[in-house]
């Protein structure tokens, strides 16, 4: 198991530096530079050639690069173009409001998900079951910015019963230790505070969750489905188990396996991806301040942000493997 | 030799076909579907989507560019007048009949759907098929080969998808065709992983085995038997990438990075327009959004009931 895990992560370092090559060339053969962002278009050439050679953009290709992963090797990701802070600082302040969103978002889909996909599994072919599948349908096709836009209009805007954008109030003076502002609140007991951050995460959360919900509900009800035609579940019936014990030790845990794995995937999926639900609830995590980025050419906040992205989701991939062998003794990681 | 062979796969062939009641997999799979009511309502909405899409200039009842100026049709439940004779949804902000929009922007959405998964759906199977291909054929050098190209493929995976996007537009700069490339794109390791797991499972089944017991040369079965048989699951993903790039065309025109212009009018560009007009008139925004959740759903509902029909676990 040890030796699966180490040899997981050494792999990580060769993939690592393919993507940094593969990132790097990428990023510098956009059109445009940095420059173009921080200046006017009215800048002389020469005032161009002056900030790129402030930024070090002058030298040949193999010499930045070099330098990059020379600062990579001591765990320095450079400073931003655009903010001059660096890029850690800026990861560590907004990867914690995408972390809250994806967290709360898989919670709701979770929670929501399985039960449901269970119980249209064990109502197969019946109305309940139709409805469920056409829902979950449904929810994979309502665009997701949509979805955010009618929450917000029905129950920010008419209703009033939560708010329409922020992590929290402006006047709530919440003390930071994580940047978590949930976990914050109850770290220093400001109770309040975490409540308002949590106030504030539902309406977005719920939107984001609308995809991986529909997916959940569609794995684990076609698992369950699967698991109950085994021959086990019905020599488990047969031999007089308690109902409860052959659903929980039999059916739902072998049905669990594949949805496990697309847990893994749709989270890593959601940590990059809620662009369009941090657009529309202004949420300021890593998704929004990506896309400008990119369009300011940040090259350090791009190279630095994505590789961090990669290792997660390589990390999230490894706990979907390691999580087999819990669910399934017969899979043992070599 | 290969007149030996020949004779072998013919055999292969029958032995198979007498297996599923003597008819072949797409015959069973087509008459499942027709039974299934799901099924034939998901066809019968990309059929509609089609024919609108197809006849929008002669459905259209007025110019989607042409303006009326609103001070002169002002309603009288607000500013932007609703459903009215003669605009059976109303106008949109600009004063242009949104019923003809919609119409004509249905071709637009067909487009980006059918040209972003067919760029995904062929440059990740000649991928995927690659290496399924070489893993399959040349042993430890088709293993390494394997391995750079899905290495590459999860790399693609990790990278958010809407960077590549943004990157393709700031190459291409706005447009339709920034955004068909940037979704197809997206897909590209989709499909390519899909089709070399496919060829993986394939690859151990018995009619492989048998294959290479009676002699066929590696290349042979590969080509012949695995691809033909692994093609399955891709093309149900096909079916349903049709839906999800309608809806992340419709997300990428959101951000700003869709171009169409007022004779072009696009579904997405319509929804991210009507975002000024959203605490006013709700109905702007509701329109466009329900045609692209009934046409995903249409293409939802098909996919979904073609992965059920084709399963060979499923069938009885």
């Amino acid at each position: 198991m040890l030796r699966y895990i180490v040899r997981r992560l050494l792999q990580l370092v060769p993939t690592l530096f393919g993507l940094s090559i593969l990132l790097f060339a990428w990023l510098h053969s956009l059109p445009g530079g940095p420059e173009a962002a921080m200046l006017d278009v009215r800048a002389t050439d020469a005032k161009r050639a002056e900030v790129r050679a402030a930024l070090g953009l002058d030298e040949p290709l193999i010499v930045q690069y070099g330098r990059f992963m020379k600062r990579l090797v001591r765990f320095d990701l450079g400073d931003s173009f655009t903010t001059g802070t660096p890029v850690m600082e800026e990861f560590g302040r907004r990867f914690p409001a995408t972390v809250e969103l994806t967290v709360v978002a898989m919670i709701i889909a979770i929670c929501a998900g399985i039960p449901l996909g269970y119980l249209a599994a064990r109502r197969h072919g019946r109305i309940f079951d139709g409805l469920t599948v056409t829902g979950s349908l449904l929810g994979i096709c309502i665009p997701i910015f949509f979805l955010g836009f009618i929450l917000k209009a029905i129950f920010a805007v008419k209703l009033g019963w939560f708010p329409s954008l922020g992590r929290q109030d402006v006047d709530v003076n919440a003390t930071r230790v994580t940047e978590f502002y949930v976990l914050d609140g109850i770290l220093t007991q400001e109770w309040d505070a975490s409540l308002n951050a949590l106030w504030h995460l539902i309406l977005p959360a719920i939107a984001l969750a609308s995809i991986p919900f529909a997916i959940i509900v569609r794995m684990t009800r076609a698992s369950v489905l699967e698991v109950l035609g085994e021959d086990y579940v019905r020599t488990a019936e047969a031999k007089g188990l308690r109902e409860n014990t052959v659903r929980g030790r039999h059916v739902l845990r072998n049905a669990m396996l594949p949805v496990v794995t697309s847990i893994g995937l749709l989270t890593g999926g959601l940590l990059s991806g809620a662009v369009l639900t941090e657009t529309v609830f202004v949420f300021g995590g890593i998704g929004s301040f990506l896309a400008t980025a990119i369009s300011n050419r940040d090259y350090p906040v791009l190279m630095g942000f994505i590789m961090i992205i990669a290792v997660i989701y390589v990390l999230i991939n490894l706990a979907v493997d390691l999580s087999y062998s819990v669910l399934d003794p017969r899979v043992r990681v070599r | 030799m290969s007149a030996k062979t020949d004779r072998i796969d013919r055999l292969a062939e029958l032995t198979a076909r007498k297996d599923e009641g003597g008819h072949g997999l797409w015959y069973e799979a087509f008459r499942r579907l027709r039974r299934n009511p799901l099924a034939m309502t998901g066809a019968v909405i990309i059929l509609l989507f089609v024919l609108i899409a197809i006849l929008a200039p002669w459905l259209a009842p007025h110019d989607p560019a042409a303006q009326t100026w609103l001070g002169e049709i002002r309603g009288a439940e607000g500013f932007i007048p609703g459903p009215r004779s003669g605009n059976w949804l109303g106008v949109d902000g600009l004063g242009r009949d949104e019923l003809s929009r919609l119409i004509i922007g249905s071709r637009q959405s067909l487009l980006v759907g059918v040209v972003a998964t067919l760029l995904g759906f062929t440059a990740g199977a000649i991928l995927g098929g690659l290496s399924g291909a070489f893993l399959g054929m040349f042993g430890k050098a088709g293993r390494w080969v394997d391995s750079i190209l899905m290495r590459f493929n999860d790399m693609a995976l990790a990278v958010p998808s809407l960077l590549l996007a943004i990157s393709v537009a700031t190459i291409l700069g706005q447009g339709l065709v920034t955004v068909m490339i940037a979704v197809g794109v997206t897909q590209i390791p989709v499909f390519a992983r899909l089709l070399r797991g496919s060829m993986l499972a394939q690859s151990h089944s018995d009619y492989v085995l048998a294959s290479t017991a009676l002699g066929v040369r590696k290349r042979r079965i590969v080509l012949n038997h695995i691809l033909p048989n692994s093609m399955s699951p891709v093309l149900v993903q096909a079916t349903l990438s049709l839906a999800t790039a309608i809806i992340e065309a419709a997300g990428l025109s959101f951000l700003g990075l869709g171009g169409a212009n007022a004779a072009n009018p696009e579904w997405g560009v319509m929804l991210a327009d009507s975002q000024q007009y959203l605490a006013t008139n709700l109905r702007l925004a509701v329109y466009p959004a329900v045609a692209i959740i009934i046409t995903a759903l249409g293409f939802t509902l098909l996919g979904e009931a073609m992965r059920e029909a084709l399963d060979p676990k499923l069938r009885k």
